[in-house]
């Protein structure tokens, strides 16, 4: 076992997965959403609610779904009932926390096979637009009197990147463009635009200089689950456990406005964390796929370099070199991502890590991407430009 | 459909029109009503003299705008308080388009960070007394051609009988014309 900064007593698998489709609306409930999620992921790994210790639940602002207590609220539906369960919550980094956070309880010997879940359904926050729910992010006493709205926060960050790194829109649009028609091979995908060009992106409502509609992705509902067991459990239910080989996670301060926004070094802690463990030093050379967090389509640009899969202000080049395609040296988010699969937020980060355990079975279909893969990470981000999650996976 | 995984995911898309929904307001007419603070509370005070106040650690030399009582890197109280200049440089600004509601608003404003000048200190990119507001005097394009990206402001002062103790008390940072 290599063991590099932390002390576990088992290695960790992924033994199995489930995704909802992701849709703006979907008739479901959270409980059944989360149940479908569930349901799927135990079925792929041969296993059933018995077989299950201990569940983890994820879920982002309970304002979403409009039920406080969602993590009490959704165990029935993710298989909690009767049994250890709780909820984790690090905002839109959330999806990524709840494998880790499931990691450690087969880690530590506590539980054997752990169920970990995700949903979010930002359909029930209907009025006056799901957007509102944000505003209760902002600092009450110094930021909500301004009357802001999310985006802005997004547009600062985005603005001053493509100041400090000379970045155009048109080089960012084409994340935005990769991904939604990577999009058109995911089964679950909300918006697959195979046609989609820049020209589309750089047409479309310009909601707060630089961010245009095109360039986030959009409101929905769905779930995500995956099964985590550890070595020996592992081994008996699969002849294909993909390893946990490094998490990691940390919080910077919500005093986003003492801060330079250009670099993310909320990721690049939480990377140096989980790469310490898996025995990474050379990022760009030993991760062979990664599906790094893109609500925003320069946030897969800045979470790149953040995860040092590009150096500093490089990953318009090598988006634009085409390196980041399915079939390209790096691929990069080859699911299609939260702006082509569909953003229900902690299940949007849990749908990445599913794609890691697929594109590592080689299972992913016609997203399979072309070079072998034997390591991919997945990263999920949150709150005020805060909240850094990493999982690296492989063979 | 891609012979990939997941297999046939479920779930049911609707539009509003198909099924009932059941819609109630958030917690009736309940609302927030937030403490300032310790540090905030002074913060604001200051706001209403027309002086914008913050706090510094001698143990890291960082200075606080807005406020702690703490600094959260040392982990020990600040040593004391300050006055920020009530002008600095736009580090970040960006044009919304949009209201808090995302309804679309007739016109345009820009909104940006301001790192504030301390006299007798220098602040790297990394940590530096900033705060959030409206930058008045930018125009679309100074603003899209990134023009307005190390501009010196100042701030636009509500007439002191009107100030309540809020960030509202400044109108704006407006850009100052050489
Ligand atoms: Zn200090």
């Amino acid at each position: 076992m290599t063991n590099r900064n932390l002390n576990f007593k088992h290695r960790v698998a992924v033994v199995g997965a489930g995704l909802t489709l992701f849709r703006s609306r979907m008739l479901e409930t959270p409980q059944e959403l989360a149940w479908l999620a569930a349901k799927q992921a135990l079925d792929e790994a041969g296993l059933t609610l018995k077989d299950i210790d201990c569940v983890v639940i994820g879920s982002a602002p309970d304002a979403f779904d409009g039920v406080h207590m969602k993590g009490e609220y959704l165990a029935e539906g993710a298989g909690g009932i009767h049994k250890p369960t709780i909820r984790v919550f690090v905002g839109g980094a959330t999806g990524v926390f709840v494998p880790i956070a499931a990691w450690w309880h087969v880690a530590s010997g506590l539980c054997k096979r752990v169920l970990a879940v995700a949903e979010e359904k930002m359909s029930h926050a209907a009025k006056p637009h799901t957007q509102y729910v944000f505003r209760y992010i902002w600092d009450p006493v110094v930021e909500k009197p301004l009357n802001p709205n999310l985006i802005w926060i997004f547009a600062m960050e985005m603005h001053r990147y493509m100041h400090k790194c000379g970045v155009k829109k048109e080089d960012i649009a084409l994340v935005s463009v990769k991904n939604k028609r990577n999009a058109c091979g995911h089964p679950s995908a909300q918006l697959c635009m195979p046609n989609i060009t820049v020209d589309d992106v750089l047409k479309s409502e310009v909601l707060v200089w630089p961010v245009q509609l095109l360039d986030i992705s959009p409101t929905s509902d769905g779930a995500a689950a995956v099964v985590l067991a550890s070595e020996e459990e592992a081994r008996r239910i699969t002849d294909t456990p993909v390893w946990i080989k490094g998490i990691g996670w940390t919080l910077d301060t919500t005093h986003w406005t003492n801060r330079d926004l250009a670099y993310p070094e909320y990721v690049r802690r939480a990377a140096e964390m989980a790469y310490r463990m898996a025995g990474i030093d050379n990022p760009r050379k030993q991760i062979d796929v990664a599906e790094p967090y893109d609500p925003f389509d320069y946030k897969e640009l800045h979470h790149m370099e953040g995860l040092g899969l590009a150096k500093k202000c490089e990953a318009p080049i090598l988006t634009r070199e085409g390196v980041t395609q399915r079939d390209g040296d790096l691929p990069i988010n080859p699911s299609g991502g939260l702006l082509g699969v569909g953003n229900p937020i902690a299940a949007a980060g849990l749908m990445k890590v599913a794609e890691i355990f697929w594109q590592v079975r080689g299972e992913a279909g016609e997203r399979q991407v072309k070079k072998p893969v034997y390591t991919g990470l997945a990263q999920a981000w949150g709150d005020l430009m805060q909240a850094g999650t990493v999982i690296v996976m492989g063979i | 459909m891609s012979g990939g995984k997941p297999i046939n995911p479920r779930g049911t898309k609707y539009e509003k029109v198909e099924f009932p929904v059941f819609e109630f307001p958030v917690v009736g007419k309940a609302r927030y009503s937030y403490t300032t603070g310790e540090a905030l509370g002074r913060f604001l005070a200051g706001l209403k003299e027309g002086k914008i106040l913050g706090t510094y650690c001698a143990g890291c030399g960082r200075v606080f705008v807005p406020p702690r009582i703490y600094c959260s890197y040392c982990f020990k109280e600040v040593d004391g308080w300050l006055e920020a200049k009530d002008e600095g440089v736009v580090v970040t600004a960006v044009m919304s388009y949009i209201s808090a509601t995302r309804a679309r608003l007739e016109r345009p404003v820009a909104v940006g960070v301001i790192k504030l000048d301390v006299p007798g200190r220098q602040f790297d990119d990394h940590f530096f007394p900033g705060i959030m507001h409206y930058i008045c005097g930018a125009t679309e394009d100074d603003v899209k051609s990134m023009r307005i990206f190390g501009a010196r402001v100042k701030a636009k002062w509500k007439r002191p009988e009107q100030r309540t103790g809020s960030i509202t008390d400044i109108e704006c940072f407006e850009v100052v014309r050489p």
